[in-house]
């Protein structure tokens, strides 16, 4: 008892003293990246719980590509069952001179059967659940449409042929997607209106879908009935599935973000068990004191353990501060990214990361800590006399055990664990083994700089081991922000160089065959030069060399979503310039002979067909049977109309077909489209400008947010870079007295420290931009299969940063050594 | 006052005790067969030269330190037959001590310090009877100044105070004036002196100042690790 009343009386103390402070910025940091991550998680987490049930707006979905027969939904109705009719498609909305491409998304009176939709009054406004849908001749809008196409509440949208009037704002419906909003916002629309809008004809792009609810045995009974029944074309989902593939997205995001947390945790973790030593070397004198006045070893360890638990706990205190600010800032980012709008955050999170903090605590500053009970009390007669250092096993067993633990909830099953645990030693010690290279190859320079260089690089050299960690733990957080920035924005332009300058920018799809002449008449009126027509039939296999695809083992997920998808197939005479023949022959353009195929390479490599192979697909009842006769590479940022699959001409006449067109359409002349969506209403157009540019926009949000968990990891690595200055200020201080008793100039002694700061900043900065080059061309080259180009600016800034970051840091944390009076200095050593 | 020994009984000796320690160049003796009593209320002084052991007969009397061969008795408890715990039990039992370097805890203002052997040894009224001491000291104004906030001569008075304030059977003080000028020095002696005679408490006290030992009851004298004279003083 009198141990935690002593223990309480002197922690205000020691806070004041600001030796703890270090460490308890490095609790604050773990506990702050791990509460940021976990607000946001738990809140996406909680939006998911609440939405997971409804995320069909049913308990049970039929849908097809398409109508659903009326006699399903009868059936459904004669076991009292409620129903609901929905359909969706894209389509191409104005107001005005502004248009946007949206997800049309029409409902029957009953919709939603479970959840229920979400409005404002106004763009910002409040919003209010519903009963009901949009009334005729009305659309409610998502406030994203709105803003695109800068219309609202009360002005009217031309949908197809229909002008409707807009009367909310759709801020909610329950089969919207959870994670992040789709491309092109939705309006909700009354399904009585879609004949009228004039967008749907034979192979439109429209998603029919049965909804059903009512009690889990006759929803059961009447799923089982239909199994059966249903075409391979109608995909039936039920709410169970739906609501566990909405947990586990949710559920990978958030593993994904604390892994990304981790990393500022384990430097937080070097941190403070770098501060954590020093504290307990500065505490060795006062026990060795108390030991002398008769204090037990129990009384010492109590003490240290109460102090370290009010510094956790403090920690956690600040740390969760951070992390609420951290995470609204994140949440305010990522808005315009998640669909749905998230709960308020909840306590849970503080409590894992007070659990995390006292893991961290108990791994990495606890040794340190216990190692104090057994300061002999001779201590306070002979100065040199220490404790036994605590075993190197233990101290080691007891991080790596802290560190499992700590990994465990973010990646949660055994053997990622063991694999994950030895990947950070295994790279942990090559970094660590970088350093001292880097460390090592300055001390080397030495012999030619001047004085002030000379001290500091000689520093350097002397901490050796220390240099080398606070190289690695500033130089990882550096290499994270140099990717997500510089590297990104470079990839992204890469990209963008290798495509070419006239490249289509439109893609227009639904056109109806009759449809040709007068879009065409359209181009060239306003002078663009009318684009080719790309025929396309919808399609479905069902054989390969005779046999059901069904049955067949595919080589690759990939294949098999390819094998079971609805296919896009086109014909055509002649090679597109987009493409090239690999193997086998592309057919004469004027072939009329049996139907041949061209495979796309890498489709050809997922489903393992090849030259030879027969394939049946069917197309509105009739089945076509092809042989591949040739394999194409494509390049797909032509920008051309191009698909998987070619046929030879003829091969698929007299099937419902639609075309598509791709063409270049600059700023000017945006005009055309107006009237062509006007004059051809059921024709979308996609604007691949304006869809780079969200995606571009989506990228830049997301690593916007993952690049605010990585500043923590910076940060940690600043707390690494000031616990390990503070372990060697008592050293700093008396070798500044030295220098200067010995009539070193304040300046000279100040240059020298800054030298090795900057020594510290240069070997980060080092590897931060050789790492953060070396990822980048790694990941150009080998996921996006782009040419890398080396970009100067990473190591400008690389080495910037690491300079003036460390020696900022370097200077707050060992100005202190520096201004010590001499005198004082040495009279104390003495 | 009163401490927690009877006036004129033994209440530390010292029986054939030895220290050894291993150095790179062999064992190394510190102290060999020193064997001494003293009664309750006398004042000793340890004197000697440089490297002659006194420190380390400190430690050994005090118990922050085991013989290699040898006993201490203090207080009725033969130091080597207990544990570290055992020693410091006895040491928050009954021995003070003043440091040469003070050895104040720095995260505790002066009053803190003084409560602090006080809290270990379980004493009830801790406050008032550290208030009272440090009065007595000539502190009684400052007792909530913290260590950095007072001169070497305060430091040292508080940790008289602090050594008193248990009221010891014994109390050790090794070169209590070593780190102060000669003037704050005396000042410190007198009023260490003046609590001794106050509170009987019995006074081990090394020191390489003759004339400072001269002022105890007795001195023992250190050569080379061996007890070389043991005489009485003039008071």
């Amino acid at each position: 008892m009198k141990a935690i009343l002593f223990a309480l009386r002197s922690f205000g103390r020691e806070i004041r003293s600001g030796e703890v402070l270090v460490l308890l910025a490095a609790v604050a940091l773990a506990v702050g990246a791990l509460t940021a991550v976990g607000f946001l998680t738990d809140r996406i987490g909680k939006a998911v719980a609440r939405q997971a049930n409804e995320v069909l707006a049913a308990d049970l979905r039929l849908r097809s590509q398409e109508p659903i027969p009326d006699e399903w939904r009868q059936r459904a109705a004669e076991q009292g069952l409620r129903t609901a009719a929905t359909l969706s498609f894209p389509s191409v909305v104005f107001h005005g001179e502004d248009s946007a491409l949206t997800t049309v998304k029409a409902v029957s009176d009953s919709y939603p059967l479970r959840g229920a939709v979400r409005v404002a009054d106004e763009l910002f406004g409040e919003q209010r659940e519903v009963a009901g849908i949009p009334g005729r001749g009305e659309i409610w809008a998502d406030g994203a449409l709105l803003a695109r196409v800068d219309a609202d509440i009360g002005d009217r949208l031309l949908v197809g042929d229909s002008e409707l009037l807009i009367t909310a704002v759709l801020t909610y419906r329950p089969d919207q997607s959870i994670g992040f909003a789709s491309l092109a916002p939705s309006i909700l629309v009354n399904i009585a209106d879609i004949p009228a809008t004039g967008l749907i004809s034979e192979g439109s792009r429209v998603r029919y879908a049965l909804l059903v609810a009512g009690a889990d045995d006759a929803v059961a009974e009447f799923n089982a009935a239909m199994q059966n029944e249903l075409p391979d074309s109608v995909r039936a989902s039920n709410r169970e599935e739906s609501s566990e593939r909405a947990y586990s997205a949710a559920d990978r995001a958030q593993r994904f973000l604390s892994l990304t947390a981790v990393i500022s945790v384990l430097l937080s973790a070097v941190a403070i068990a770098m501060s954590a030593r020093r504290f307990a070397l500065r505490r060795m004198d006062t026990v060795a004191l108390m030991k002398s006045l008769g204090a037990t070893q129990r009384f010492v360890i109590t003490v240290s353990i109460v102090q370290l638990a009010l510094l956790g706990l403090l920690g956690v205190v600040i740390g969760s501060v951070i992390g609420y600010v951290a995470e609204e800032g994140l949440a305010l980012m990522l808005a315009d990214l998640i669909a749905s709008d998230l709960p308020d955050v909840g306590m849970m999170p503080v409590v894992l990361a007070g659990g995390s903090a006292l893991v961290l605590l108990v791994g990495f500053a606890l040794p340190s800590l216990i190692q104090l009970r057994n300061t002999p009390p001779l201590r306070v007669l002979r100065h040199d006399v220490m404790p036994p250092a605590p075993s190197r096993v233990l101290v080691v067993g007891v991080s790596l055990a802290a560190v499992a633990a700590l990994l465990y909830r973010s990646v949660g099953d055994a053997t990622m664990l063991a694999i994950l645990l030895g990947g950070i030693v295994v790279i942990a010690a090559l970094l660590y083994l970088v350093g001292r290279g880097l460390v090592a190859v300055m001390g080397r320079y030495r012999s030619g700089v001047g004085v002030a260089w000379r001290y500091g690089l000689a520093n350097v050299a002397r901490r050796g081991r220390a240099s080398a960690v606070q190289v690695v733990a500033f130089g990882l957080g550096l290499t994270v922000l140099l990717l997500l920035t510089i590297v990104r924005t470079d990839l992204l332009e890469g990209w963008r160089a290798t495509l070419e300058d006239d490249a289509p920018n439109h893609f227009m799809i639904n056109i109806q065959p009759h449809e040709r002449e007068s879009v065409a008449g359209i181009f060239a009126d306003a002078a663009i030069e009318p684009p080719d027509f790309v025929p396309l039939v919808r399609a479905r296999m069902t054989a390969i060399n005779g046999g059901s695809v069904k049955d067949r083992e595919h080589p690759t997920p990939d294949g098999a979503w390819f094998v079971n998808r609805e296919a896009n197939l086109s014909f055509a005479g002649r090679l597109s310039s987009s493409n090239e023949i690999l193997e086998g022959e592309w057919w004469p353009e004027d072939y009329s002979g049996p139907p041949l195929a061209s495979i796309e390479e890498e489709v050809a490599m997922e489903t393992g067909l090849g030259i030879g192979d027969r394939l049946t697909y069917e197309v509105a009842g009739r089945e076509v049977e092809m042989t591949i006769a040739s394999v194409r590479q494509v390049n797909w940022d032509s920008f051309q109309p191009n698909f998987f699959l070619m046929l030879s001409p003829g091969a698929l006449d007299g099937m419902p077909t639609t075309y598509i067109a791709s063409l270049r359409i600059e700023e000017e002349q945006q005009s055309v489209l107006v009237r062509l969506v006007r004059t051809h209403p059921s024709i979308s157009v996609i604007d691949l400008d304006a869809i780079l540019e969200q995606v571009r926009g989506i990228i830049e949000k997301a690593t916007l947010a993952v690049q605010a968990v990585f500043i923590f990891t910076l940060a940690a690595g600043i707390a690494v870079l000031f616990a390990a200055v503070q372990s060697t200020i008592d050293e700093r201080r008396f070798e500044s007295a030295m220098l200067r008793a010995l009539g070193a100039r304040k300046v000279t002694v100040f240059s020298g420290v800054m030298a090795e700061f900057a020594a510290l900043g240069v070997a980060a900065g080092v590897l931060a931009s050789a790492g953060a080059s070396a990822l980048a061309a790694i990941i150009a080259v080998q996921l996006f299969e782009l040419p890398y180009t080396f970009n100067p600016l990473l190591w400008i800034v690389g080495l910037a940063a690491g300079v003036i970051v460390v020696c900022t840091s370097g200077f707050l944390a060992a100005r202190g050594a520096i201004n010590a009076p001499p005198v004082d200095v040495l009279r104390a050593a003495g | 006052m009163a401490n927690k020994s009877i006036d004129g009984a033994e209440v530390l000796s010292a029986h054939g005790i030895s220290k050894q320690v291993s150095s790179p160049e062999g064992t190394l003796t510190i102290l060999s067969g020193v064997s001494f009593t003293i009664d309750a209320g006398e004042s000793v002084a340890v004197v000697g030269p440089s490297g002659a052991g006194k420190s380390t007969l400190l430690a050994l009397l005090a118990g922050l330190d085991l013989p290699t061969s040898g006993h201490v008795v203090l207080n009725g408890s033969n130091l080597s037959e207990l544990d570290e715990d055992g020693r410091a039990r006895v040491r928050a039992d009954s021995v003070g001590f003043v440091f040469q370097s003070f050895h104040l805890v720095p995260s505790l203002n002066a009053l803190e310090n003084v409560m602090l052997p006080l809290e270990l040894a379980g004493v009830a009224a801790a406050r008032q009877t550290s208030l009272d001491i440090i009065d007595e000291v000539g502190l009684g104004d400052r007792w909530s100044h913290y260590p950095s906030q007072l001169s070497g001569g305060e430091k040292q008075r508080v940790a008289i105070a602090r050594a008193f304030a248990a009221q010891p059977a014994v109390l050790f003080a090794d070169e209590p004036t070593g780190n102060l000028d000669s003037g704050t020095g005396g000042k410190i002696m007198q009023l260490m002196f003046e609590l001794n005679r106050n509170s009987s408490t019995t006074l081990v006290l090394v020191t390489h100042d003759l004339k400072l030992a001269e002022r105890c009851d007795r001195v023992l004298s250190l050569a080379a690790g061996e007890l070389v004279s043991d005489r009485r003083g003039p008071a």
